[in-house]
């Protein structure tokens, strides 16, 4: 029996903290992330708003802050963070640079999302003559509900990962625990048990949006 | 209704340009079923795509209703195509979005109460015949059965025009047939005028009653379908004609015509009422000819019966002019041709 120094009471405060930085990062992440990607695609050439410099300027902000490891990105934004959260360490200075980092990705999977519907569906909803909001609403969104939920399934997975990172910051979680107990105290229980608990997590995400997709897409 | 003023649509990609319509004048009246007929590339889908103004003209204008869409403001011209419905080869439903719900969009989007969607939807679907479907998601339809839900949409905000791109080319024949016939009935029933491209003769001869014939950007041939159908000028036209009407003699008959010395071939064509009198029968009882008759072909044509007849005659010169002009004034029309050009001559 290999032997621990991390309590049951700490393990479980990990996985609430991991839970609690994926679920904000995810929503908030979400409130930001679908918007651009609508605005990603209706702002396109041939879009239904076509509109050459809003997305000229979005398009490669996104690819920036997308080329960023997550590692650099949390330390470089340290001094945002501080700005919106006042303090510069713990999980919810994690949750600030996890923000960032997962909603222009979010915008990127719902444009993609979005760019598979099929392009006979928007023609048929301009010769109705629907406004591009309804073009959006009554069209796009619907069409793409299935293909949004893989989505999202795949960036909460990103989260996880990324989550294991914001120990650097102090942010907690059971990435934080495996490295700061598992790795540098060479506690190889704590390394076992958080990575069954995170593959535990990843396939419990991934089999929900699985399921929902399938039931969403019964077409 | 619909009319097209020297319209031309140029595409510019990479500094290419590419005119897919060149001068395109068209009118289509109140009540026709106007069909555009062409082989693919011929512009035809660019065409319909500017009577709703899914496309702009590069250059000329296009009228519905007597006003120029192109001096519609955006919101004025969106309203302007609640009047125009349109129907698709691949029939464009949301796969999400039940059978109801797709029929029920358009009266969603002009902000219909639910009482009264739910009334005009049902009695749509009664009327293109999917009562039963209300509850079905498109992708447990048939394609005709899409089709149906396709035109069930289209008439929800009652229309003045109906589009058809291509409507039945990705059905069956027989398919294709029962949609036709319902597409008569919306025309007959709610008089809405329909505008219907298609490579397809035999759609054009189902169901139109005039029909423009394109060709690389162009209106080759325009006209009433019974026209076009008894007189192809072009020889596009011609071979669409041929798809559907027979008219060329069979190899070997044509090896066993014999120019016998006093003999002559002859195209006769029939139209209308002088197909079902016994015009041959007078011939061979009053005049003292031969009579061979080489081929013979009736179509119907717009409920008009439209005979194309090759004979070969032969006796005493004075006699066969003699039977001519019988048939002349008979009302049958009466053309000379040699044995070589049977086969490819038509008028």
């Amino acid at each position: 029996m290999m032997s621990t120094t991390v309590t049951t009471d700490q393990f479980m405060q990990a996985i609430i903290d991991t839970l609690y930085m994926v679920g904000m990062s995810l929503f908030v992440g979400s409130l930001i992330g679908i918007p651009i990607g609508i605005l990603l695609v209706v702002t396109r050439p041939g879009g239904v708003l076509e509109n050459k410099i809003l997305y000229a300027i979005i398009n490669p902000i996104i690819n920036i802050v997308r080329s960023l490891p997550f590692i650099i990105l949390l330390v470089a934004i340290i001094p945002f963070t501080r700005l919106i959260v006042q303090t510069s360490i713990g999980t919810s200075a994690a949750i600030v640079p996890l923000i960032i980092y997962i909603a222009p990705y979010i915008g990127r999977l719902v444009e993609n999302s979005l760019l598979e519907v099929n392009p006979g569906i928007l023609e048929a909803a301009e010769a109705m003559g629907a406004t591009p909001f309804q073009v959006i609403w009554y069209f796009l969104l619907p069409e793409a509900v299935g293909s949004l939920v893989l989505s999202l399934t795949t960036a909460t997975i990103g989260l996880i990962g990324a989550t294991a990172m914001a120990g650097t910051v102090g942010g907690g979680g059971v990435g934080d625990l495996a490295i700061v107990y598992g790795y540098q105290r060479f506690d190889t229980f704590v390394v076992i048990a958080t990575v069954i608990v995170l593959i535990v997590f990843v396939q419990g995400i991934q089999s929900l949006g699985n399921t929902l997709a399938r039931k969403i897409r019964r077409y | 209704m619909i009319e097209l003023k020297d319209v031309h649509k140029t595409y510019t990609r990479k500094g290419i340009s590419n005119d897919a319509l060149k001068g395109i004048n068209l009118k289509v009246e109140k009540g026709d079923i106007f069909g555009v007929i062409g082989y693919s590339g011929a512009g035809k889908s660019t065409l319909i795509r500017l009577v709703n103004y899914l496309e702009r003209p590069t250059k000329g204008q296009v009228f519905v209703d007597g006003h120029d869409l192109g001096e519609y403001s955006v919101k004025d011209l969106r309203a302007a195509k609640k009047n125009i419905g349109m129907i698709f080869q691949h029939f464009n439903l949301l796969e999400s979005k039940k059978v109801f719900d797709n029929v029920a969009i358009p009266l969603i989007l002009l902000k219909k109460n639910k009482d009264e969607i739910r009334r005009r939807v049902l009695e749509l679907l009664e009327f293109v015949g999917l009562g039963d479907k209300a509850g079905s998601y498109p992708s447990e339809l048939s394609g005709g059965q899409k089709q149906r839900v396709g035109i069930a949409r289209a008439l929800a905000s009652n229309p003045s025009i109906l589009l058809c791109d291509e409507a039945t080319s990705a059905l069956d024949p027989q398919t294709t047939r029962s949609i036709l016939q319902l597409l008569k009935k919306i025309n007959a029933e709610y008089n809405i005028t329909i505008m219907i491209i298609t490579h397809e003769m035999s759609v054009i001869q189902e169901i139109c009653n005039k029909v423009a014939v394109m060709e690389q950007g162009r209106i080759i041939e325009q006209g009433s379908v019974l026209e076009v159908f008894g007189h192809p000028q072009h020889p596009t036209t011609q071979n669409f004609v041929k798809t559907v009407i027979q008219n060329s003699i069979t190899s070997s008959v044509q090896k066993s015509i014999t120019k016998e010395p006093g003999s002559g071939i002859y195209k006769l064509e029939f139209v209308g009422e002088t197909a079902s009198e016994p015009i041959m029968y007078q011939l061979i009882r009053s005049y003292d000819v031969k009579v061979n008759i080489l081929f013979a072909n009736m179509t119907e044509i717009q409920e008009t019966t439209l005979g194309k007849v090759i004979i070969q005659l032969q006796g005493e010169t004075a006699e066969v002019n003699r039977a001519l002009s019988f048939l002349e004034n008979s009302g049958v029309g009466v053309e000379e041709v040699e044995k070589h050009d049977v086969n490819y001559s038509y008028n």
